[in-house]
């Protein structure tokens, strides 16, 4: 690696971060605001989320005195870096992973289990029943989503032999499957689709924090300063998930298809680049709006043990189906 | 961080029932419900005092309130505005002088705390996004305070 692309991987890796939080507020105040129109409600400003941070970071910030310190202060940060590191790792539109070459989806699923272990110890350390609760509750919901969750990024990799997500963003997988691959495919996709949500801790399956019964659950602790670095995290996350399914699934670019034309930079033909940016926002809205938006409007809250059924019966049969499909054309 | 304005713009209130007939409780969840969506203006209804930013205390505060009233204010993070909501809560109403009643609200709170007290019985749900404007005022009150 030379001088001068250490010096660009180091300026991207503190930039993708700050894009990251950035546009993980963003994405979090049009998911409240679509959802206050849905219930016909006119719904907090766009830049809510913005404001709800700024106002935790002046908030008094609370210890409490049975709680073990360097836990409950540790796990805060412990996920939002886990998270943001993340980010570094996953193709985002145009481009490539910063850190092509050293990480890999396996690296990315393992970054994304840290910030919900985080939040279970930090439940477990802050000292309040509510909290050991919803940290058992998150531990019991992760046991669960994870194995989806892992069916749907194997099938994805074994059809590219690699787990390089440079070498899976480069070429959309639906171009590579036919017809009963194809259905395999769209069957591994509604897996994915049901992950997102528990990965996320949102309605159906926010057991962990469930404010009506167990008053915040997880974060029930947790206050000013803290509790907006957990803000971020899970901002953050929604991007993440949502960017690495696009990885997995929707790698598209407009370029592929219609190139713009016009001045060039660094290998780069900007108005294409631009475009592609753009698309990739507009995937990543349409992704949020239907696997969080719409589906915490349309549905309440699994008791946890109906929870845990749904990923471990019905999502892994219909992953496993999934991948076999894919695996049955590749193998005949 | 110095306290500035874009704290009144997101405030989350906790609800807290001191012994009220709920009455006033119904009527907050009322300014939650669409006709009157108090989160359009950042308000938001959380479980837990430690996120709360305004109080919201209904009800005379009752012998075995009373304790639990006091825990929850100093377990809310500064800083801090309590909202009494209704009559009982702000001159105990017509349980004026009961045996089993400890309040009203305010003889029971720190000398410095910031009370804002909206009346009704039931309070109407306009009043209370009304009483959320007179925060502000005390909000810009603790602002000052900061300098």
């Amino acid at each position: 690696m030379s001088w001068n692309d250490f010096a660009v991987r180091l300026v991207l890796i503190v930039l993708i971060p700050l894009i990251g939080i950035f546009l993980g507020l963003l994405y979090k105040g049009f998911d409240r605001k679509i959802t206050a129109m849905m219930q016909s409600r006119i719904g907090p400003p766009w830049r809510q989320p913005f404001r709800d941070v700024r106002k935790l970071f002046m908030k008094e910030n609370i210890i409490p005195d049975n709680a073990v310190p360097w836990i409950f202060n540790g796990a805060p940060i412990a996920a939002l870096v886990a998270t943001l590191v993340a980010l570094v790792y996953l193709p985002m539109g145009p481009f490539e992973p910063v850190m092509e070459g050293y990480g890999d989806l396996i690296l990315v699923l393992y970054l994304l289990a840290i910030p919900a272990v985080a939040m279970a110890f930090g439940g477990l350390a802050s000292g309040s029943p509510y909290a050991t609760v919803g940290a058992q509750r998150e531990l019991v919901l992760m046991m669960s989503y994870e194995f989806p969750l892992a069916i749907a990024a194997v099938t994805i990799a074994w059809k590219y032999s690699s787990f390089s997500l440079g070498v899976i963003s480069s070429d959309p997988v639906w171009n590579n499957v036919g017809m009963m691959g194809g259905i395999g495919l769209a069957l591994v996709l509604t897996t994915m689709i049901a992950v997102l949500p528990g990965e996320l801790s949102k309605i159906p399956f926010d057991q962990a924090e469930a404010e009506t019964e167990l008053a915040g659950g997880i974060l029930v602790e947790y206050s000013g300063r803290n509790l907006g670095i957990f803000y971020l995290a899970e901002v953050a996350k929604m991007v993440v998930v949502g960017t690495l399914m696009i990885a997995l699934f929707f790698p598209h670019n407009i370029s592929s298809w219609y190139s713009f034309g016009g001045p060039e930079f660094g290998g780069f033909i900007l108005a294409d680049v631009g475009a592609d940016i753009l698309f990739f926002l507009l995937k990543l809205l349409v992704i949020i709006f239907g696997a969080v938006s719409l589906i915490r409007v349309a549905f309440s809250r699994f008791q946890i043990d109906r929870a845990s059924y749904f990923y471990w019966v019905p999502m892994t049969i219909i992953g496993l189906l999934g991948t076999f499909l894919v695996v049955l054309e590749g193998v005949i | 961080m110095k306290l500035s304005k874009t704290f009144d713009k997101a405030l989350w209130v906790f609800h807290l029932n001191s012994g009220s007939c709920n009455g006033c409780d119904i009527e907050i969840v009322a300014a939650v419900t669409p006709r009157y969506d108090v989160e359009r203006f950042g308000i938001k209804l959380v479980g837990s005092p430690r996120h709360a930013d305004v109080l919201l205390f209904t009800g005379p505060v009752t012998r075995k309130m009373k304790n639990r009233v006091l825990r929850v204010y100093h377990q809310t993070p500064d800083p801090k505005v309590v909202m009494v909501i209704g009559n009982c809560g702000s001159t105990t109403g017509v349980f004026y002088d009961s045996y089993a009643i400890e309040g009203p609200i305010d003889t029971l709170l720190p000398e410095d705390a910031h009370i804002i007290y909206v009346n009704g019985c039931p309070v109407r749900p306009e009043n209370i996004i009304n009483g959320v404007k007179e925060a502000w005022l005390h909000l810009e009150e603790l602002r000052g305070d900061n300098k």
